[in-house]
C-alpha cells in the first residue's frame, strides 16, 4: 500500500541535536511493521536507533482508514450505527453506546431505565472482553505466552453472552437509538452472575502469574513512564492516564447510561509505567465486575426502548457526547441539518490520540521495549485509522 | 457495494447542499451570512413543520440559549466583539470566535482558564457559505469538570492559528483535518497527511468530493491496478 519511498518520512524526525550526523555509524533507521505481531494491527513505527537505544520515532498509520466519517455522511442515523462497530472491533458494544447516547441526545430522548442497565451490563462486560485480550497479547509480546491462554478461555464466556443476546460474538451491534432492540433472553441474569462466578478467581490467577513473576516485572516496571501533566497535554485518556496518578474516569465525572447508581472506584496508579499501567487495568476488571453485579441485581423491570420516531430527524444542531471506552474517552461530534442524514460525524477515538504519546513513551528506551510500550497503550488500529 | 452508494449519493446531495447553508449558520453564526440567512430560512422551518405531529419533543430541544458565566463575561471584555456567539446548546456550550483573536481565546482557556484537556479538533465543511469552514475545538477542564467547544470560521484560502504550542494533542489532530479538508494550521510544526498517503490528491470530507471518488492516478501508480473500485 505505500510505496518505498515514505521512508523518506524519516527526515521528518525532529532528531534534536544530532540530526546532522546522519552519517554517524552508530544511527539505524529501523522500519517496524505494518506486518508485525507486536503491532497489533498494520501499524509501521520508524525507529531511529543508536544501538539498542531508541532516539526517535515515527508512527505511519492509515493502512486501515475506511473513511468511516464520511461513510457516516451517506447513510442514515439507523444505518451507520453498525458501522461504529467495526472501529474498535474489540470494544464494539461501547462504541455502539457512546454513539447510541450522541444520537439520543441530539433527539433529546432518553433510553429507559431497564435499557440503560442491559446497556451497562454488556459495555461492562465488553470493557473486561477488552482489558482481557489486550492483557493475553500484551503479556505475548513481552514473552509470557500462558495467560494469552487464560484469558481468550475467559473471554469466550463473555462472548457466549453476547452471542446468546444479539447473535454476534464481536461486532455485536447490540444497541439501538432509543435503548436496546431486544430485551434479555432467558436465563441472561443468571448467566451473567455465574459469569462474575467464575472470572472472579480467574483474575486472581492472572495476577499470580504475572504480578510478582520477577521476568514480567523487569520488563515493565520504570518503562513507558509518562507523567500525569505529560498525559494531559497529550491528551491521553483512559488507563492510562489513570496509571500516571490522575483519577479521572467519564463514568464519575460526567455519568451516562446509569453508572451514577453503581458503587464503585477508579483504580489509579503512581508511577505511570508499564507496570503500573497492567495494575490499573486488571483492578478495573474487578472495578467492572462490581459494577455487573451490581447491575444484574437492581436491574429495574419496564420497557427497553423509549418513544422514538420510525424515521429520525434530529433538529438542527450539533452534539459532543463522549463515554468512557475501555481505551479511553470515545467521543462523538454530531452535526445535524435536520435531515435524516448525518451532517457530519466526526468520532474522538481513544487509540489515536492515545498512540500519539508513544514517541514520548520509547524515547530513551530500548528496542525491545517498543514493543511493550505498544502493547501497554492498548491500541486497536480500526480506531487510530477508522 | 458500489451499487449501493452510486443509488445512494444522487438523492442525499441536493437537500443536503440546501440545508446546510442556513441552518447551522442561523443557530451559530447569524451574524457572518446576514444576506443568506433571511431567503434561505423558509425552507428550512419548512422540515420540521411537516414533522409537527409529535410536539412533545419539539419544544424541549432546540434552541440555543446565551452562555452566561463570568468566564464569558471576562472573555469578552477582553476580545470584545472577536467573541461573535456564546450558547449553549443542549446543556453544551460554544462560543464562536473571530479568526484574528481565536489563538489568544485559546491561550487564555488554557492558561487562565484551566481548560488544560484538548479533548478533540475537528472541522465541517460548508461549502455555500461565504466562510465555508468550521473549525472546532473541545476543550475540557479538569478542574472544573466542564466541557465546553470553540469554533472559528474559515474563507476557503484562509489558515487557522496552530494550537500545537498549547497543547500536544493537537499535533495529530490538526494534521488529521488537513489531511480531510485540507485546512492549513500555521505554526503547527510538521503539517502533512496523516491517514492518507503523503502524494493522495484530494480531501475527501469537503463536501464537493463524492463518498467514491478516489485518486485514481496514485492508485493506478502505487497500487498497479486500475481502479481502486
Amino acid at each position: 500500500m505505500t510505496e518505498p519511498t515514505k521512508t523518506a518520512g524519516a527526515s521528518h524526525l525532529d532528531l534534536d541535536e544530532r540530526e546532522h550526523t546522519f552519517l554517524d555509524a552508530n544511527e539505524l533507521v529501523l522500519n517496524m511493521g505494518p506486518q508485525h505481531p507486536s503491532t497489533h494491527g498494520v501499524l509501521r513505527v520508524i525507529l531511529k536507533l543508536d544501538g539498542e537505544k531508541v532516539r526517535g520515532t515515527e508512527c505511519i498509520i492509515g493502512y486501515l482508514h475506511r473513511g468511516v466519517e464520511k461513510i457516516a455522511e451517506h447513510r442514515t442515523y439507523t444505518m451507520f450505527n453498525p458501522y461504529v462497530d467495526r472501529m474498535d472491533y474489540v470494544a464494539a458494544v461501547s462504541n455502539g453506546l457512546g454513539y447510541c447516547e450522541a444520537v439520543e441526545k441530539l433527539l433529546n430522548i432518553e433510553a429507559p431505565p431497564r435499557a440503560n442497565y442491559i446497556r451497562v451490563i454488556l459495555t461492562e462486560l465488553n470493557r473486561m472482553a477488552s482489558h482481557m485480550l489486550w492483557l493475553g497479547t500484551h503479556a505475548l509480546d513481552i514473552g509470557a505466552i500462558t495467560p494469552l491462554f487464560y484469558t481468550f478461555r475467559d473471554r469466550e464466556e463473555i462472548l457466549k453472552i453476547y452471542e446468546k443476546y444479539c447473535g454476534a460474538r464481536l461486532t455485536t451491534h447490540a444497541f439501538r437509538i432509543g435503548g436496546c432492540q431486544y430485551e434479555t433472553y432467558d436465563g441472561f441474569e443468571p448467566d451473567v452472575k455465574k459469569f462474575v462466578a467464575f472470572v472472579t478467581p480467574k483474575i486472581d490467577e492472572y495476577e499470580e502469574l504475572l504480578t510478582t513473576n520477577r521476568i514480567w516485572v523487569e520488563r515493565t516496571r520504570g518503562v513507558g513512564v509518562l507523567s500525569g501533566p505529560d498525559c494531559i497535554d497529550l491528551g491521553v485518556t483512559g488507563p492510562v492516564l489513570r496509571a500516571s496518578g490522575v483519577k479521572w474516569d467519564l463514568r464519575k465525572a460526567k455519568p451516562y447510561a446509569a453508572y451514577s447508581q453503581f458503587q464503585f472506584d477508579i483504580p489509579t496508579g503512581q508511577n505511570g509505567d508499564t507496570y503500573d499501567r497492567y495494575l490499573v487495568r486488571v483492578a478495573e476488571m474487578r472495578q467492572s465486575l462490581r459494577i455487573i453485579s451490581q447491575a444484574v441485581e437492581g436491574i429495574p423491570e419496564g420497557p427497553i426502548m423509549a418513544k422514538v420516531p420510525k424515521v429520525l430527524k434530529p433538529p438542527v444542531g450539533e452534539i459532543y457526547h463522549s463515554i468512557e471506552a475501555p481505551k479511553g474517552e470515545l467521543g462523538y461530534f454530531i452535526v445535524s441539518d435536520g435531515s435524516t442524514q448525518p451532517y457530519r460525524i466526526r468520532v474522538r477515538p481513544p487509540s489515536f490520540v492515545n498512540l500519539q504519546a508513544l514517541d514520548k513513551m520509547v524515547r530513551g528506551q530500548l528496542v525491545a521495549d517498543v514493543v511493550a510500550v505498544i502493547g501497554t497503550l492498548d491500541i486497536v488500529l480500526g480506531e487510530v485509522d477508522r | 457495494m458500489p451499487d449501493e452508494t452510486k443509488g445512494n449519493t444522487p438523492p442525499v446531495s441536493p437537500d443536503k447542499d440546501q440545508q446546510p447553508v442556513a441552518q447551522p449558520s442561523s443557530s451559530t453564526a447569524p451574524s457572518s451570512t446576514p444576506p443568506g440567512a433571511p431567503d434561505a430560512k423558509p425552507p428550512v422551518t419548512a422540515p420540521p413543520k411537516p414533522a409537527a405531529p409529535p410536539p412533545p419533543p419539539k419544544p424541549a430541544g432546540p434552541a440555543p440559549v446565551p452562555w452566561e458565566s463570568e468566564m464569558v463575561g471576562r472573555l469578552k471584555q477582553r476580545f470584545g466583539s472577536g467573541i461573535r456567539d456564546a450558547s449553549t446548546y443542549l446543556g453544551q456550550s460554544y462560543m464562536v470566535v473571530d479568526r484574528s483573536v481565536v489563538y489568544d481565546v485559546l491561550q487564555g482557556l488554557h492558561d487562565e482558564e484551566e481548560f488544560n484537556y484538548l479533548v478533540d479538533c475537528t472541522a465541517t465543511h460548508y461549502p455555500q457559505r461565504p466562510q465555508p469552514f468550521e473549525v472546532i475545538w473541545i476543550l475540557y477542564s479538569f478542574a472544573r469538570n466542564e466541557r465546553i467547544r470553540v469554533k472559528t470560521l474559515l474563507a476557503e484560502d484562509e489558515a487557522a492559528p496552530s494550537a500545537v504550542p498549547l497543547w500536544s494533542t493537537a499535533n495529530w489532530l490538526e494534521r488529521e483535518v488537513y489531511d480531510m479538508f485540507g485546512i492549513r494550521f500555521d505554526g503547527h510544526p510538521d503539517l502533512r497527511r496523516i491517514l492518507l498517503p503523503e502524494d493522495w490528491k484530494g480531501f475527501p470530507l469537503r463536501k464537493d468530493h463524492s463518498i467514491i471518488q478516489q485518486d485514481q492516478e496514485w492508485v493506478q501508480i502505487n497500487l498497479g491496478i486500475e481502479s481502486g473500485q
